[in-house]
């Protein structure tokens, strides 16, 4: 076992929010807006999937040394699960489902030298006659892949139906068809076949340097996760304390905090970001010795980067939660609660804090996706994340001279497109749920009389 | 008899197609009338008047069998139609004389606007026009006002403008949708004359929407009461006040607040709880760079008095005479300049951090806007047990729970209503749970301010009742702010009238409301309409002022 330091993070950030759920699943107000949240199609089945990718995210951040490997390299459960996908790696590039090369070489056939594409070491290799063969051979292997889903959902639905049936005494209605049960249908069934398929196929071809494309994609999962969630929990404490200081007690804390968040908004961002990048390093390139593998110099410089861009982006967020509270500290049940005698910290609190939450969650959410497209564009300039790092932004940086070759290689622009949307929009949808469950005054929350 | 200007037959609307807000109603309105429709709040008075102009929100849903104004339906017309009518032939008043005009235009702009929907006329002609709408509204100065922006102006000056404009287009029919609701007492008398005069003036018929009987009484030849979307009774106004048909108009007028209730006071002398000394209040001005103060607002300015136990002492005046400050910095609220508050023997002037929160226990709050006073994330029950938890620590949670239960119970409240949120209350309820927390501290006094004006007219009588129940059970006393005389009668022992943050004339309730010396007095107390007819059967003599 290895821990990274992100890997650290993730796991506290985990257990966090276990010990919070914990604490709060007695208590009577919360559970409304949950079981709000629960009845929610949109909000069920983007949880589904938002779940899923959480998964695979912590999957990949349970790293340990393979001892039978050569170098001592870490890899994480992920990798280990995925080993094929990682070790078939072909020349170059390959679209999806190919058997040969997506560009001609000379190549030896019957004896003498042909200028063709030439044939790809692993994806498809065990066609004779590719030809004819490929089309059949990939539908029957997506056909037991959706078999092997099939079992698999079946199973599940089977150990949970058993497990609540012991419990209980009842069999839940989860055979009706939930949005959430269906969601993870498709996601199992999918993935199921993507999984089957990438064993004799690269599903969704292979880069520049012959890796696979759907392993990169996946990959990348915990490198946005990890951009996403660490970035705002440095981001939000910053933005929340200054923002509701200065508005709520006016005077010269407002004065130095506004002066602070101007001057940092006055710096361009990418100016301290390639700083702060450039410095770490310096430092790594000096210290060799605590940095040995690869894996863990990427670690760490993608949790400065974390660090450095929550730092720069907590200006917009704490100005917007400032003028809210100016607003809310004239509200008379501010008043009210200061005639009660309630201590202002408690005032800050309890009616300060809960008020301002809304703008938190949406900002959060919108920053989020936000935050995996400035990683993208961070890597355009080289001041990203670390090059051999799994990333969608990476992907995108490379895209920029697949997309300028002649024919087109499409497939890594598509694949990062397609699992970043996945996700900011389960996470969009989700938080959109989230809020208006949380808000009392929302439509539908209201007990009937 | 004459043909109807207005006729409207069998009229609903309904929201998202649930419940309907106006319920298959009709009525006529009759050139050169003034007819009222009363009702309380959500009764669908507004929405009726909009979906005569089908000016109504997306999502509503207007039936009607026909609205016609002088034989034309409206219903047949095009948007486009429409538009050559409203205006032209109906002219619209809003409520907010504040939100109602465009900030960034001049008033003369603005009317200027009005007039060209409907007439050509070359500039000079407008400018003529514009000046002859402002003189017509007895706008004051009004060729200096032309180039005005509506914030150089006051509430009622606004209102004005909102009148001229609706006059631009020389309608046949004016709507005017509480005109005077967010105005002064004073203000209030003057824009219905003003409308009254126009009225006669140019022969037009007024729709007056209102909530006010007593103001309806003195302006409507008939009036139409409205209840839960449907017209209950209709009739002239005479008939109407003098003796009602219908149960919710009598309810209606039996709640309405009369300045005679206060003649039934016993007054004995008690002992006194508070003692305000020579108190200031001062806003500074500042300016410049270095936020220099340069000068001050004396929102209150030197004023002393004194309130019994077990009594209440009303504050009343118009709005900007510095009665809510006065309100807020007793309580420390807002910090007060100088001067000296003594509560039970205990003076608080000077008192700072945990003294000064040690004594908030004497003194609570009841505010305005049951709306904005509660924290719409907390429970009920944490709202009313925050300042037991604050200031009385020590008792544990079986015995707080137990008291927010009483509490809840002596407000009137269910008992299950602690574990609800505070945005499914209604208005009334909502100033019942703002009076249960200021009660949960056992305060000696509670200053309330204006408690009962954004309430209906039903409900600030059950709520009168309660705070007066309240009184006599636990000998609390009550300073109450407010800006109605009727209300003053109802609930004060004694009476302190602020103008310009100062006390000009203070004393018992029946003294100051029927012997006032002040002539701001005076006048206060003739701007207040009262019911015009007498009403044997309600046993209320109106003063005829």
């Amino acid at each position: 076992m290895t821990l990274l330091w992100t890997d650290a993070l993730i796991l506290l950030l985990l257990l966090a929010t276990i010990s919070i759920a914990f604490y709060l699943h007695d208590k009577e107000h919360i559970q409304r807006p949950l079981n709000k949240i629960a009845r929610s199609k949109v909000g069920m089945a983007s949880l589904v999937v938002l779940l899923f990718f959480l998964l695979i995210g912590l999957l990949d951040s349970i790293h340990f040394n393979a001892t039978q490997e050569k170098n001592n390299d870490i890899i994480s459960l992920l990798d280990y699960f995925a080993t094929p996908l990682r070790e078939h790696t072909e020349k170059t590039y390959s679209a999806p489902f190919a058997t040969t090369l997506y560009s001609k070489e000379m190549i030896a056939k019957a004896g003498a030298m042909q200028w063709d594409y030439p044939r790809l070491v692993f994806g498809g290799n065990h066609l004779e006659n590719p030809e004819k063969e490929q089309l059949p051979d990939v539908l029957l292997k997506a056909g037991l892949g959706f078999l092997i889903g099939l079992a698999l959902f079946t199973a599940l639905m089977l150990l949970s139906a058993g497990v609540s049936y012991l419990k209980q005494g009842s069999v839940p209605q989860f055979f009706a068809m939930h949005p959430a049960v269906s969601t993870l249908f498709v996601i199992i069934v999918i993935s199921a076949v993507l999984g089957y398929l990438s064993l004799y196929y690269h599903v969704l071809g292979t880069d520049k340097v012959g890796e696979d494309v759907f392993y990169q994609a996946i990959k990348s999962i915990r490198t946005g996760l990890v951009i996403g969630t660490l970035t705002t929990l440095i981001m939000l404490p910053l933005a929340i304390l200054f923002g509701i200081l200065a508005g709520f007690f006016r005077g010269w804390v407002d004065d130095v905090i506004q002066y602070l968040y101007t001057t940092l908004n006055s710096i361009p961002g990418v100016l301290l970001i390639a700083a702060s990048v450039l410095m770490v390093q310096v430092y790594m390139a000096n210290h060799e010795d605590q940095f040995t593998s690869v894996i863990v110099r990427a670690d760490m410089r993608l949790l400065f980067l974390c660090m450095i861009l929550g730092v720069t982006s907590w200006t917009g967020l704490c100005r917007l939660l400032r003028a809210e509270t100016l607003k809310l500290r004239e509200m008379e049940y501010v008043q009210a609660a200061y005639a009660l005698g309630v201590k202002q910290h408690a005032i800050l609190l309890r009616h300060i804090l809960p008020n301002v939450m809304h703008i938190v969650l949406i900002s959060v959410v919108l920053d989020f996706s936000s935050l995996v497209l400035a990683e993208a564009v961070l890597s355009y300039i080289n001041i990203g994340v670390d090059p051999t790092m799994y990333s969608w932004g990476n992907m995108i940086n490379g895209a920029r001279l697949e997309m300028a070759r002649e024919p087109i290689v499409w497939w890594s622009l598509s694949a990062a497109f397609v699992f970043m949307f996945a996700l900011v929009l389960a996470a969009n949808l989700f938080a959109d749920v989230v809020q208006d469950a949380f808000d009392p005054r929302g439509a539908g929350n209201e007990v009937i009389e | 008899m004459t043909e109807p200007l207005l006729s409207v037959a069998k009229l609903s609307v309904n929201f998202n197609k649930n419940q309907p807000v106006v319920d298959d109603i009709s009525f006529f309105i009759y050139p050169g009338e003034t007819f009222a429709l009363v009702g309380e709040s959500g009764s669908g008075k507004s929405i009726t008047a909009l979906s005569v102009l089908r000016l109504l929100p997306n999502n509503a849903h207007l039936e009607a069998t026909s609205i016609s104004l002088q034989g034309e339906n409206l219903l047949k017309l095009s948007e486009l139609g429409l538009c050559k009518i409203r205006g032209r032939r109906i002219g619209l008043i809003f409520q907010d004389p504040m939100s109602s005009l465009n900030p960034v235009m001049t008033i003369g702009d603005q009317v200027a606007e009005a007039i060209q929907q409907h007439y050509s006329l070359s500039k000079s002609e407008t400018q003529q026009r514009i000046l002859e709408l402002l003189q017509q509204v007895e706008l004051p100065e009004s060729k200096q006002r032309i180039k005005d922006f509506p914030h150089q102006l006051s509430g009622g000056q606004r209102q004005r403008v909102m009148i001229a404009i609706a006059l631009a287009g020389k309608p046949d029919l004016l709507i005017a949708d509480e005109p005077t609701t967010s105005l002064d007492v004073t203000i209030q008398a003057q824009i219905l004359t003003l409308l009254k005069n126009i009225q006669q003036q140019t022969s037009m018929a007024l729709w007056l929407i209102s909530h006010d009987l007593a103001l309806v009484s003195t302006i409507a030849d008939r009036v139409a009461v409205m209840q839960h979307g449907k017209i209950v009774e209709t009739a002239h106004s005479a008939e109407l006040f003098s003796k009602a048909q219908h149960p919710y108009t009598q309810k209606l007028l039996n709640a309405l607040p009369s300045m005679q209730s206060c003649l039934e006071h016993c007054a004995e002398e008690q002992s006194t709880l508070l003692q305000v000394n020579d108190f200031h209040c001062y806003y500074p001005i500042h300016k410049g760079l270095f936020k220099r103060i340069v000068g001050y607002v004396r929102a209150v300015d030197g004023v002393s008095f004194a309130i019994q136990k077990g009594k209440t002492l009303a504050l009343v005046g118009e709005s900007g005479c510095g009665k809510t400050t006065l309100g807020k910095s007793l309580l420390n609220l807002i910090p007060s300049t100088s001067g000296s508050v003594k509560i039970d023997g205990v003076a608080l002037d000077g008192l700072k951090g945990e003294q000064l929160r040690k004594q908030r226990a004497n003194m609570q709050i009841v505010f305005q806007d049951p709306f904005s006073s509660m924290n719409p994330r907390m429970l009920v029950g944490d709202i009313i047990s925050e300042g037991i938890n604050a200031l009385h620590p020590d008792v544990n949670a079986v015995e707080r729970k137990e008291r927010v239960q009483q509490l809840l119970q002596h407000v009137g409240l269910p008992e299950d209503a602690a574990l609800r949120y505070p945005h499914e209350f209604s208005g009334g309820q909502r100033q019942r749970i703002c009076i249960a927390r200021a009660l949960a501290v056992r305060p000696k006094l509670i200053v309330c301010d204006e408690p009962t004006s954004a309430l209906d007219v039903s409900v600030q009588a059950q709520i009168i009742r309660l705070l007066k129940d309240l009184q006599k059970e636990q000998g609390i006393s009550y300073l109450f702010i407010t800006h109605d005389l009727a209300v003053v009668a109802e609930i004060a022992d004694d009476v302190a009238v602020m103008y310009q943050g100062k006390i000009i004339e203070q004393g018992s309730v029946e003294q100051v409301l029927f012997k006032p010396q002040h002539a701001y007095t005076k006048k206060l107390i003739s701007a207040v309409p009262v019911l015009k007819y007498n009403n044997d059967s309600q046993k209320k003599t109106g003063i005829v002022l």
